[in-house]
C-alpha cells in the first residue's frame, strides 16, 4: 500500500462511511427477517381471502368426467363442478340423494322414477349466466349426450365415454323420459342391480343444457367441456396448463353455506415437490402422497395422514387362452410358488392387505371363508408335475409401467416373482414398455401372465366381477387374464339380476368359490389409500369410490 | 459520439442477423418438416400465408423473408403442446424472468460494488482477505445447488420462506403489466397489502441465489479496478497535494474505476441471466426459462426456437448497450478506433 499519512485519514473517514452504508444494509436485512418472524408460515394466508390449495399431479383432459376415465380428470371437475342424480356415502357406501331427492324402482326392476330437487341454481360465470334452475330437461340432456348417438352433442369432442362403454350402459337403458319438470323416468331391457351404483359415480355428472344451447347459438360447442358449468360447490374461474387451475365458490349451491372462498389446483408433477409444498405450507393438501413418503409426513406434527382400506385389487393374471396357461393345475403351482407375505413386506411396505379374491375386505360380497393360498414350493413342483411339465417351461411376465395404488412397484414385484419361479424351474422373462404400448400388447394377448389391478368406481361388487372376468370383457380390454367361465358368467349376471342382497352374496360366494378353485389369476393385495393434509384444513376425507371431494373441506385457521 | 452510437448499433443489428439466422436453421436441424418446427402449424396444400406459399415452391431466401417478416409482425407460430400463440406466452413469462433478473442485479449492484471498494481500499489488509476469500467460495458455488440449500434450509427445516411461484395462488391479481409487485400496487383487490408482503416473501430466495455469484464477481471487479486506480501517478499527486478523500474519491476513483467496471459488468449479464434461468427451474418460478426447460421436455421445437432467439437477443441487446455507454462515458475513446 502506498498511502501517506494523510491519506490514511481519509481512508479512516472512508471506511467509516462504508460501514455505514453496510450497517444499513445489514439492519434492511434484520428488519426483513423480524418481519419474517412475525408470521410461523410463510403463505400464514391473510384474513381477507380464504381458499383451499391443493397440489396435484397433472393437467386434466377436460372439465368433464363422462368423457375421460383418467383420475385427474375426475378430480378436477366431477365433486368439484358437477352433481350426481346419487352419490355414495363416503362412510358407509350406501347410495344416498345427491340431485335427486327420492326414487322409485318398478317391481320387474326395469324402471326407474327419480323425483328431482327444486331450487338447484347452475354456475353463474362470465361465459354463461343462467336463467333457470336445474330440472328434467339437463338430467335428459346429460344422458342423452351419450345415449343417442345422433344427439348433437354425442360426437363433441370425441364422442367416446369410456365408463358407460365398458359397462355397455348404451345398450342397457331402453329410455329417458320427461314425466314433468321435476321427475324423470328411466327404463331398461334387463335387470340391473348395479344400476343405480353407476348413476352415482364420477361419471355420471349433470351438465347444463341451457349452456349446451347457448353454446350451440354461440357456434362454440366443444366449450362444454372446456368451459364448464355445473350445479357443483365450486364454479370453474380459470386454469392455466402447468400452472394452475382457480374455482371459486358457488354462492348458490343448494347443499351447504360455509365453505372457502377459492378452491386452487396448483398442478405439481414432481412428488417429491408436492411433499415439499406440503411442509412449507404451500399446499393445504397433496395428490398420491408417495408410500415411502408416509413416515416422514405421519412424522410431522403438522401434517396429517388418513389411511383407509381402498377398495382395489393388485393381481397376477395368467393369460389363459395360452397353454400351458389353460390348465388350472399349472396356475395353482405358480400362485403356490409365490410368498404373497414377502411381496406385501417389500413392495407394499405393509401399507395394504393381503388378498384372497379379487373383493376386498371392505365390500359386502367378501367371503372371509375363502381359502387362501399358502407359500407351499413342494406342493407346486408336484402339481407341476402332475400336470406333464416337470422340467418347468418359459413365460413371459408383463410388469407394469406406472404407479397405482394398488401396485406401487411392479417391475420390482416381478423380480420377486421371477426368483420365486426359479425355484420351481419356470424361467420368466420381464416385459415392460411405455404405458400405451402395454395396454395394447395386452388387448392383443401377447402376455403369459401380467401384474395389473383395478381400481373400484363405486361401491357395487359387480364393478369387480364382470369387468375383470366376465367372457364380456375379453374384447373391450379389462379382462386380463382372457378367462371366459360360462358357470362364472352365469352366476354374475344372476347376480345383477336380482336387488335381494342376501341371494347376491350367495352368488358371490359362488363366485368367489370358482375363482378360488379356477385361480384365472392370483390376488396379491388390496392397497390401502393415504390422504395427507395440513392441520390448518377439515373435512376432508378419503372418498373410496373415485375424485377427490372439496365440498365438505372447511379452513380452520 | 455520433460514430460509436453507430458502431454499436451496427454491432447489434449484425449480431441479431445472426441469430435470426441460427435460429431459422435450428427449423432445419431439428427433427420433422422445417415449416412444422417453425409455425407449429402443418403444411397442407390450402395453408395461406405467403410463408406456407414459399414453403411449397419457393426458395430458401424466399422462406428466410418470410420468416422474419412474421417474426417482425408478431406472428412467432404456436407451440406443439398447448398450440396457443407463441407471442402471448412469451409476454406472459418474460415479464417474470426481467423482474427476477431485476432485483438479482440492482441487489448484487449494492452489495458487491461497496464491498468490493471496502476492499479495494483497504488492500492487503484483514478486511480485504475476508472480502476476497467469501468471494471466492461464493463463486465457487454452482447455483443449483445454493438454490436447493437456500429452500432446505430457509423453506423446509425453518419453514420462514416459500419455495415455489411468485405469488401464493390464493391472490388473484389480474395481469396488466406482468410484473407482480407493479401488478399488485396497481390493482384494486382488498388484499393488496397482503399480496405484496407474500410477493416480496417469495422473491427473496430467488433474488439471493441469483445475486450470490454475480455479487462476488462485481466485488472482486471492483476491487481490482480500484486498486488499479489507486496505484496511479495521478492519485498519488491529488494525495500528496492534500486533497480530502472524498474529492480524490468522487472526483478521480470512482469515475476512472467505473470506466473499467463498466465493460466487465456487460459480460456479466448473460451469467447473470443464466442463472436466473436455472434458479427459476428450482423455484418453479414461472418466467421464461423454466417454460423453456419445459419447451425442452416436450421437445416442442417452436417454443425452444423462440425461447432462444429471444433469451439471445436480450443478453446481446443489454450487453451490447452497456458496452455502448461505457464507451460513450470514456474520455479517451477518441484513442480507440475499434469496438
Amino acid at each position: 500500500m502506498s498511502f501517506g499519512q494523510c491519506s490514511n485519514n481519509a481512508s479512516y473517514r472512508y471506511r467509516s462511511l462504508v460501514i455505514g452504508m453496510l450497517s444499513l444494509v445489514s439492519l434492511l436485512g434484520v428488519a426483513a427477517c423480524s418481519q419474517n418472524n412475525e408470521k410461523n408460515s410463510p403463505t400464514g394466508h391473510s384474513s381477507s381471502i380464504s381458499g383451499v390449495i391443493y397440489c396435484s399431479e397433472s393437467n386434466p383432459g377436460f372439465f368433464n368426467p363422462q368423457i375421460d376415465t383418467s383420475s385427474t380428470t375426475s378430480d378436477a371437475s366431477a365433486h368439484q363442478i358437477y352433481n350426481r342424480l346419487l352419490d355414495f356415502d363416503a362412510q358407509t357406501g350406501r347410495i344416498i340423494p345427491g340431485l335427486a331427492t327420492s326414487w322409485l324402482v318398478s317391481k320387474d326392476g326395469l324402471t326407474y322414477t327419480f323425483q328431482l330437487r327444486r331450487n338447484v341454481a347452475f354456475h353463474t360465470t362470465e361465459y354463461f349466466q343462467p336463467t333457470r334452475n336445474f330440472n328434467a330437461d339437463d338430467v335428459i340432456f346429460s344422458f342423452q349426450r351419450w345415449l343417442d348417438e345422433s344427439h348433437p352433442y354425442h360426437h363433441i369432442n370425441g364422442g367416446l365415454y369410456p365408463y358407460f362403454d365398458s359397462l355397455n350402459l348404451a345398450q342397457t337403458i331402453k329410455s329417458v323420459k320427461r314425466i314433468n319438470g321435476y321427475r324423470i323416468e328411466i327404463s331398461l331391457f334387463q335387470r340391473d342391480s348395479s344400476f343405480l351404483a353407476n348413476l352415482a359415480t364420477d361419471f355420471a355428472a349433470i351438465l347444463s343444457a341451457q349452456y349446451a344451447q347457448h353454446l350451440s347459438i354461440l357456434n362454440k360447442p366443444s366449450d362444454i367441456d372446456f368451459l364448464p358449468i355445473g350445479t357443483g360447490p365450486y364454479q370453474f374461474k380459470e386454469f392455466r396448463k402447468d400452472q394452475f387451475i382457480r374455482f371459486t365458490q358457488h354462492p348458490q349451491y343448494w347443499q351447504q353455506t360455509e365453505r372457502p372462498q377459492q378452491l386452487i389446483f396448483d398442478i405439481t408433477p414432481s412428488s417429491s415437490l408436492r411433499f415439499a409444498k406440503l411442509v412449507t405450507g404451500e399446499c393445504d393438501t397433496i395428490a398420491y402422497p408417495s408410500q415411502t413418503e408416509i413416515e416422514v409426513m405421519q412424522a410431522n406434527p403438522k401434517i396429517i395422514v388418513q389411511e383407509a382400506p381402498g377398495l382395489n385389487i393388485g393381481f397376477w393374471a395368467f393369460n389363459t387362452s395360452k397353454a400351458p396357461f389353460k390348465d388350472p393345475k399349472v396356475r395353482r403351482a405358480l400362485a403356490l410358488a409365490i410368498d404373497k407375505s414377502t411381496i406385501l413386506d417389500a413392495i407394499y411396505f405393509n401399507s395394504a392387505t393381503r388378498a384372497r379374491s379379487i373383493i376386498p375386505p371392505a365390500s359386502w360380497a367378501f367371503s372371509a371363508d375363502i381359502p387362501d393360498l399358502n407359500y407351499n414350493p413342494v406342493k407346486a413342483r408336484q402339481l407341476l408335475k402332475e400336470a406333464g411339465y416337470s422340467n418347468g417351461f418359459n413365460m413371459n411376465l408383463f410388469a407394469m409401467p406406472v404407479v397405482r395404488d394398488y401396485n406401487p412397484d411392479a417391475r420390482r414385484m416381478a423380480e420377486l416373482i421371477r426368483t420365486y419361479l426359479a425355484e420351481i424351474s419356470v424361467t420368466v422373462d420381464i416385459q415392460t414398455s411405455d404405458w400405451d404400448k402395454f395396454r395394447s400388447d395386452l388387448s392383443t394377448g401377447k402376455h403369459d401372465s401380467v401384474l395389473i389391478g383395478w381400481s373400484a368406481d363405486n361401491g357395487d361388487p359387480d364393478n369387480f366381477y364382470r369387468p375383470l372376468l366376465t367372457c364380456a370383457a375379453i374384447p373391450s380390454g379389462t379382462n386380463r387374464a382372457m378367462w371366459c367361465h360360462p358357470e362364472f358368467d352365469a352366476t354374475v349376471n344372476a347376480a345383477i339380476a336380482t336387488d335381494d342382497i342376501d341371494e347376491r352374496k350367495a352368488f358371490y360366494q359362488t363366485a368367489n368359490e370358482i375363482i378360488a378353485r379356477e385361480i384365472p389369476l392370483m390376488p396379491i393385495a388390496h392397497a390401502y389409500r393415504y390422504s395427507v393434509h395440513n392441520d390448518n384444513i377439515q373435512g376432508l376425507t378419503i372418498n373410496p369410490y373415485g375424485g377427490i371431494r372439496f365440498a365438505n373441506v372447511r379452513e380452520s385457521r | 459520439m455520433l460514430t460509436t452510437l453507430l458502431r454499436y448499433f451496427n454491432l447489434i443489428v449484425i449480431t441479431l442477423f445472426i441469430l435470426l439466422l441460427i435460429s431459422f436453421s435450428l427449423a432445419f436441424f431439428f427433427p420433422g418438416e422445417p415449416y412444422t418446427n417453425l409455425t407449429g402449424n402443418i403444411l397442407l396444400e390450402e395453408t395461406v400465408g405467403p410463408l406456407a406459399q414459399a414453403f411449397r415452391e419457393g426458395n430458401i431466401f424466399q422462406q428466410f423473408w418470410y420468416y422474419a417478416k412474421n417474426l417482425s409482425m408478431g406472428d412467432w407460430g404456436v407451440s406443439f403442446s398447448t398450440a396457443l400463440p407463441l407471442y402471448d406466452k412469451i409476454f406472459q413469462t418474460l415479464p417474470a424472468t426481467l423482474e427476477l433478473t431485476f432485483y438479482a442485479a440492482t441487489l448484487s449492484l449494492f452489495i458487491g460494488i461497496p464491498c468490493g471498494m471496502l476492499a479495494g481500499f483497504l488492500h492487503h489488509k484483514k478486511t480485504d482477505y475476508t472480502f476476497m476469500s467469501m468471494s471466492m467460495v461464493m463463486v465457487s458455488f454452482p447455483v443449483f445447488w445454493l438454490a436447493l440449500l437456500l429452500i432446505l434450509i430457509f423453506s423446509l427445516q425453518l419453514n420462514l420462506l416459500p419455495m415455489s411461484g411468485r405469488l401464493s395462488l390464493l391472490y388473484d391479481i389480474p395481469e396488466t403489466s406482468g410484473f407482480v409487485l407493479i401488478d399488485i400496487i396497481n390493482s384494486t383487490v382488498p388484499y393488496r397489502y397482503a399480496a405484496f408482503y407474500d410477493a416480496i416473501q417469495h422473491l427473496i430466495l430467488p433474488t439471493i441465489a441469483v445475486s450470490f455469484i454475480t455479487t462476488a464477481v462485481f466485488l472482486r471487479t471492483t476491487r481490482r479496478a480500484i486498486v488499479d486506480v489507486m496505484a496511479t501517478e495521478y492519485i498519488k499527486t491529488a494525495q500528496t497535494r492534500g486533497l480530502p478523500f472524498y474529492v480524490i474519491f468522487s472526483r478521480h476513483v470512482l469515475r476512472n474505476a467505473m470506466l473499467s467496471i463498466l465493460p466487465l459488468f456487460a459480460i456479466q449479464i448473460s451469467t447473470l441471466v443464466t442463472n436466473v434461468m436455472i434458479v427459476e427451474t428450482v423455484f418453479s418460478w414461472p418466467g421464461i426459462g423454466h417454460w423453456l426447460i419445459q419447451a425442452i421436455y416436450e421437445r416442442d421445437y417452436p417454443a425452444i426456437r423462440i425461447g432462444m432467439l429471444l433469451v439471445s437477443s436480450i443478453v446481446v441487446f443489454f450487453a451490447m448497450s452497456l458496452e455502448c455507454i461505457s464507451r460513450l462515458i470514456d474520455p479517451s475513446r477518441g484513442n480507440k478506433q475499434y469496438a
